[in-house]
C-alpha cells in the first residue's frame, strides 16, 4: 500500500500539475524539519498534527512535537509567546526532533524570535511568513515587521512573505478560523503528500465538529494546496520504503493510555496536572469501553490512596502524575511499599523543582522516584526510552507490580508525552490483561506475609477470600499483618521487602552497547533521550570517533553488568536533561560540585568516575548539542 | 449453626456468626477509653446483620480510635494518619460487594484530612463513618485537636486554646449531597447500636460523630454529660434512630426531629446549651458516586481485547 503512495506521487494528478505551470523541479530529500509558529490560539499544532499523521500514513518515520508557550494565552505577537509544532520526518525511522528546521511557516515574525532565541533555525532555513503586518494600520507593527524582514535575511533565511490570511479570505468569511487548514494544504502540495489523506485526516479530526465546520477546512486545505502548487518553486520528495508490518501512530501520553487499558487496568486514579493530564483525557474517552474507569480526586495524595484502595480490594489500579503531584503522593507510596499493595505509578516528568516548567522537559525525578521516600522503600522505576515503549511498559509494570506485590514508578517525560511517532502495531496477548480477582477460600494456614526467604515474595490475600481475613497497616508488622515493635521483626521485614529487588534483579539481562563494546567514551541515558543519543553517537562514529552508548530502562533496581561494561570505556558520561554543575563554575571545585543524577547515582552505582553532559533549557536533548561534546570529547 | 433447617429455608446463613467472629486482637485502649464501648457495639451490629466478615472491610487513619480495625476480625485497612476516607473509596469503588466502614478520630477527620472528608460526604459512597471525637490527640499525647473547645489545655497550649472549634456535624451538613449525619455517645451503648444499625443501613455516606471519652488525657471532658443526662437532647422520629425505651427512659429532654428537615437538623447541630443524640439528616435520594464505579465491572479479558483493538484501530496508520 505504501509503495502504491510513493507511485502515486510521480503520478501527474498530484505533483506534476503545479511542476508543468511552474516547471520546478521536486528535490528528493532523506528528512525534513518542519515547524509550524504562532501565537497561542491559531490552530498551529493542529495543523502540525495533521501533517505529522498523513506523513506517517505515507510510510515515512515521522517524530513530532509541539511547541507550547509557557502562558496560556500570552499576549499576541510576543516573542516568547511562540506557540506550534515542530514534525520532523523522513525515510527511515525518525527517534527524536532533530537540530535546526529547514522549513517554517509563521503566522507573523514576532513569534520566529522566540524559537530564533532557542537555536532554531540555521542558515538557509526557509520562512514561509504571513505578509499581512506589511500592510497594517498600526504603525509600529508595520516598523516591526519591516525590522524583523531585514533581520531575517541578515541571518540568511530564505524567507518568503505570504499572503495567506488574504488567499484565504477569497474562500471563507474568517481567515482567523482555518488558516491553519490552508497552511496544512500548501505543506502538502510543498512534500508531495497525498492530499487525499489529508483530507481523511482533517475528517477525522474534526469528527465532533458540524459538517459545515469539516467542509469549510476541506476547501482551505485544498485552496492552499492548489495555491502552492502554482505558487511556490518548493517541492520535495520523501520516500519510503514499504513497510510490511503494520504500525499506529500517537504520542507518548496516548500510548500509556492505551498501556494502561493493555495491562487490563480498572482504575485510573488522577487529579490534573501538566504534562500528565492528557493520558487521562484520553483514558476518560474511552476507558469504559474496557471495563475501566477514571477517578478524578480531591488532589493527589487522594488519588494514590484511592489507588491503593482498589488495590488492595484487588481491582488494579494506576495513578497518573508529574513532579508536584509525585511529591505529595510520597507518604501513600511509602505505605504501598511497607504493606505490599501492588501499583502503577506513572509520572511524566516536568520541569522543577516546585511548580517549575509546567509544559517542558526535564528527566529531574530520578533520584526521589528511586529516593524519595522517607525510610527504607524499595521502589521499582523503570523508564521507557520510546512512545511504543510508553505502551508496553505500563503492561510491564502491572506485571511487576503484581508479581511482587509493590509499587512501580513509570517515569516518562513532556518530550515522549508530547512527541507523536508511529510504531509496529502491538499484538495484543489476552494473559497480559490483569487476571480476574480471586475469591475463592483462603488457605487459613498461609499468613498475609508469609515471605519466602529466598525472593521476599508472598501471597496476598483479596477482600472477600474468606479466611484471609488480615488488617493492613503500614505499620512495622510480622508475617501475620501483626504491628510489631520488635527489633529483629522490622529489621526482617525491610529485608524481606529488599530482597524483593534482588529477585526483579535476576530477571535483568545487561543492557546492550550500541556500537563497539569497547572503546574511548560510552555515553550513558535513560527516558526520552535515546534518539538523540544514538543519532549522535552515530554521526560521531561515522566521523571516526570511538564512541559507545547504552541506554537504560531499568533504574531500580538498576540493569545489571554496568561496572563491567563501563571498564571497558576509557570514559563514561550521562547525557540527561538534568541540573549539574559546570566545572569551571565559580566555587565549583571536583568535592562540592554537584552531579547531574544519573551521574551521581552511576557513580555510586559502579564506582567509575562518570562524567555528564546535562543541561536544563526545557528542551528535548538535540543530536548536535551531544555532537558538540562528544566531538569535543573525542578530538574529532 | 443452623444448618439443619436449610432445605426449607433459603435465606438461611451458611454460618452464624458469633460476637466472637468479629473480635481481633487484644484492645490496646487505655482501660476506661470510650472506644471499647464502640467497638462492642459495632461488633454487635456485625452480629445482628450477619454481615460475612470476609466481605467487610474496616479502614482507619492513625490514632487511638483508628487501631479499631486491628481488633475486629475483618479484612483492616490502617493507613495514614488523614487519609482512610480515599482509601475507603478506592476499595468501595469496584467493589460494590464489600461493606466499607471507616473508623477516625478528630485530629484525623477534621484538622490532616478535612479536605478528604469534604469530598468524602460528596463522594457519597456507601459506607458507614463513625468518627471517635475525643476533641483532642490521643496517641500523640494530648495536642490541641480542630474539635477542642476554646481554652482547652493541651500539650501545645498549655495557656489554653485559641480558636473555636470546628463543629463537625454542622460541617458535614453544610457540604453538597450529604445523605446521613448522626451523633451518638459513647457512654450509652444502647443508643451507640441502634445509631450505628441506622447508619449501616442507608445508602450512601452515613456520617457517626461519636462523643468518645478520653480519660487518660481529659478525665473530666464528658463528665456533666455523663453525670446529668438532662444535658442531652434527645431526637425522636418516626424516621429517625429506632426508639428503644431503656435510652428514651434515660433522657427527659426530647424534640421530634423529621431527618429529612436539613434546616431545623443545621440549627440542632448548632446547639451549645445542649448535646443533641440521634438522627439529624438522612436522605437516601442523594447521587452515590459508588454506583457510578459499580457500572461497568466484570470485562472479561476478550471484551477488554476488543475494545483495544477498536483504540488500535483508530491509530492504525
Ligand atoms: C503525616 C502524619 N503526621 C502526623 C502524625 C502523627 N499523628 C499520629 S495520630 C495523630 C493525631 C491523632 O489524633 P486523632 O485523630 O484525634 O486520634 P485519637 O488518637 O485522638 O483517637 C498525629 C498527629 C502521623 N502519624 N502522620
Ligand atoms: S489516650 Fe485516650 S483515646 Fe487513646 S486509648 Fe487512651 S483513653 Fe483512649
Ligand atoms: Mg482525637
Amino acid at each position: 500500500m505504501l509503495k502504491g503512495n510513493s507511485d502515486e506521487l510521480a503520478a501527474p494528478e498530484n505533483v506534476s500539475s503545479g511542476e508543468e505551470k511552474t516547471g520546478i523541479k521536486v528535490m528528493p530529500v532523506e528528512e525534513c524539519i518542519v515547524e509550524i509558529v504562532s501565537d497561542a490560539g491559531e490552530g498551529a499544532q493542529k495543523a502540525g498534527q495533521s501533517f505529522g499523521s498523513v506523513s506517517a500514513k505515507m510510510g515515512n518515520g515521522v517524530w513530532t512535537v509541539e511547541i507550547i508557550p509557557a502562558e496560556v494565552q500570552p499576549p499576541a505577537r510576543s516573542r516568547a509567546g511562540a506557540s506550534g509544532i515542530r514534525i520532523r520526518f523522513g525515510s527511515d525511522k525518525v527517534t527524536n526532533m532533530g537540530d535546526e528546521a529547514d522549513l517554517v511557516v509563521a503566522f507573523n515574525e514576532q513569534v520566529l524570535y522566540g524559537r530564533i532565541d532557542q537555536k532554531a533555525y540555521r542558515e538557509g532555513t526557509i520562512i514561509l511568513i504571513e505578509s499581512k503586518w506589511k500592510e497594517s494600520k498600526v504603525p509600529e507593527i508595520q516598523e516591526e515587521y519591516a525590522l524583523a524582514m531585514q533581520e531575517f535575511k541578515q541571518y540568511g533565511f530564505d524567507v518568503r512573505e505570504i499572503r495567506m490570511e488574504e488567499e484565504c479570505l477569497k474562500f471563507v468569511e474568517n481567515p482567523s478560523k482555518g488558516k491553519n487548514m490552508w497552511v496544512l494544504g500548501m505543506l502538502c502540495s510543498i512534500y508531495a503528500r497525498d492530499i487525499e489523506k489529508a483530507e481523511a485526516q482533517i475528517r477525522h479530526t474534526f469528527r465532533r465538529k458540524s459538517k459545515k465546520i469539516i467542509e469549510s477546512n476541506l476547501l482551505l486545505l485544498n485552496a492552499g494546496y492548489n495555491w502552492a502548487s502554482k505558487n511556490l518553486n518548493l517541492r520535495f520528495q520523501i520516500l519510503s520504503e514499504a513497510e510490511s508490518v503494520s504500525k499506529v501512530v500517537m504520542n507518548g501520553n496516548e500510548a500509556v493510555g492505551m498501556g494502561v487499558m493493555a495491562a487490563g487496568i480498572e482504575v485510573c486514579s488522577m487529579y490534573p496536572i501538566t504534562p500528565a493530564t492528557s493520558v487521562t483525557h484520553y483514558l476518560s474517552e474511552v476507558f469504559e469501553k474496557s471495563g475501566g474507569l477514571v477517578h478524578q480526586a480531591e488532589d493527589e495524595i487522594a488519588a494514590i490512596g484511592f489507588a491503593i484502595g482498589a488495590s488492595y480490594a484487588g481491582k488494579t489500579a494506576v495513578t497518573v502524575t508529574s513532579g508536584p503531584g509525585m511529591a505529595l503522593k510520597t507518604e501513600f507510596i511509602g505505605l504501598a511499599t511497607m504493606a505490599e499493595v501492588p501499583l502503577v505509578i506513572v509520572n511524566v516528568q516536568r520541569g522543577g523543582p516546585s511548580t517549575g516548567l509546567p509544559t517542558k522537559v526535564e528527566q529531574g525525578d530520578l533520584l526521589s522516584a528511586i529516593f524519595g521516600q522517607p525510610g527504607d522503600t524499595p521502589t521499582v522505576v523503570l523508564a521507557p526510552a520510546t512512545i511504543e515503549e510508553c505502551y508496553h511498559f505500563v503492561i510491564l509494570s502491572r506485571q511487576l507490580a503484581e508479581a511482587f506485590r509493590m509499587p512501580v514508578i513509570m517515569l516518562t517525560d513532556a518530550n515522549l508525552a508530547t512527541g507523536v511517532q508511529p510504531f509496529t502495531r502491538p499484538e495484543i496477548n489476552l494473559d497480559s490483561f490483569s487476571p480476574p480477582i480471586d475469591q475463592s477460600p483462603w488457605k487459613k494456614e498461609i499468613r498475609p506475609y508469609e515471605w519466602d526467604e529466598k525472593t521476599g515474595l508472598s501471597q496476598r490475600p483479596i477482600p472477600g477470600q474468606s479466611d484471609g481475613m488480615y488488617v493492613l497497616t503500614g505499620l512495622a508488622h510480622d508475617e501475620e499483618s501483626h504491628v510489631a515493635y520488635d527489633s529483629h521483626i522490622n529489621q526482617l521485614g525491610c529485608n524481606r521487602r529488599s530482597r524483593k529487588m534482588a529477585a526483579i534483579f535476576k530477571t535483568l539481562s545487561p543492557p546492550t552497547v550500541n556500537g563497539d563494546e569497547k572503546g574511548d567514551l560510552l555515553v550513558v541515558g535513560w527516558g526520552s533521550t535515546l534518539g538523540a543519543i544514538e543519532e549522535a553517537v552515530n554521526k560521531a562514529r561515522q566521523m571516526g570517533g570511538s564512541v559507545s552508548s547504552l541506554h537504560l530502562r531499568f533504574l531500580s533496581p538498576i540493569e545489571p553488568g554496568l561496572e563491567k561494561i563501563f571498564k571497558r570505556f576509557k570514559k563514561v558520561m550521562t547525557v540527561e536533561i538534568n541540573y549539574g554543575d559546570e566545572e569551571n563554575d565559580p566555587l565549583i571545585t571536583s568535592e562540592n560540585r554537584r552531579r547531574s543524577q544519573l551521574s551521581w547515582f552511576l557513580r555510586a552505582h559502579t564506582l567509575t568516575d562518570v562524567d555528564f553532559l546535562a543541561h536544563i533549557h526545557g528542551q528535548p536533548m538535540r543530536p548536535g548539542f551531544i555532537l558538540q561534546r562528544l566531538k569535543k570529547e573525542l578530538g574529532l | 449453626m443452623f444448618g439443619l433447617q436449610s432445605e426449607c429455608m433459603l435465606h438461611v446463613p451458611e454460618q452464624y456468626h458469633t460476637l466472637s467472629d468479629y473480635e481481633g486482637a487484644q484492645p490496646r485502649w487505655c482501660p476506661s477509653c470510650g472506644d471499647h464501648a464502640v467497638l462492642t457495639a459495632v461488633q454487635k451490629v456485625c452480629r445482628e446483620k450477619q454481615l460475612p466478615p470476609e466481605k467487610t472491610v474496616f479502614v482507619s487513619g492513625i490514632g487511638c480510635s483508628s487501631r479499631f480495625p486491628h481488633y475486629m476480625r475483618t479484612y483492616g485497612f490502617h493507613g495514614l494518619h488523614g487519609r482512610p476516607f480515599p482509601v475507603a473509596e478506592g476499595i468501595k469503588f469496584r467493589r460494590p460487594d464489600l461493606d466499607v466502614f471507616v473508623a477516625t478520630g478528630d485530629g484525623d477527620c477534621c484538622s490532616i484530612g478535612a479536605g478528604h472528608w469534604i469530598h468524602a460526604i460528596r463522594y457519597n459512597m456507601n459506607m458507614t463513618v463513625m468518627l471517635l471525637d475525643n476533641e483532642i490527640y490521643g496517641l500523640t499525647k494530648m495536642q490541641t485537636s480542630p474539635t477542642s473547645r476554646k481554652g482547652t489545655i493541651s500539650n501545645t497550649h498549655p495557656h489554653g486554646s485559641i480558636l473555636p472549634p470546628i463543629n463537625p456535624l454542622v460541617t458535614t451538613l453544610g457540604v453538597a449531597n450529604v445523605s446521613f449525619v448522626a451523633q451518638t455517645v459513647d457512654w450509652n451503648p444502647a443508643h451507640v447500636f441502634s445509631t450505628l444499625m441506622a447508619a449501616h443501613a442507608h445508602p450512601g455516606f452515613s456520617f457517626v460523630r461519636i462523643l468518645q471519652r478520653c480519660p487518660h488525657f481529659s478525665p473530666n471532658l464528658y463528665s456533666d454529660e455523663i453525670s446529668n443526662p438532662d444535658l442531652t437532647v434527645l431526637l425522636t422520629h418516626e424516621n429517625g434512630i429506632e426508639a428503644i425505651p431503656e435510652v428514651q427512659k434515660m433522657y427527659k429532654n426530647s424534640v421530634e426531629h423529621d431527618p429529612a428537615d436539613i434546616n431545623q437538623a443545621r440549627e440542632l447541630a448548632q446547639r451549645e446549651d445542649l448535646v443533641p443524640i440521634g438522627l439529624f439528616y438522612c436522605n437516601p435520594e442523594q447521587e452515590q458516586y459508588d454506583k457510578y464505579g459499580a457500572s461497568n465491572i466484570g470485562f472479561s479479558p476478550q471484551q477488554k481485547s476488543d475494545a483495544l483493538n477498536v483504540e488500535l484501530d483508530k491509530y492504525a496508520v
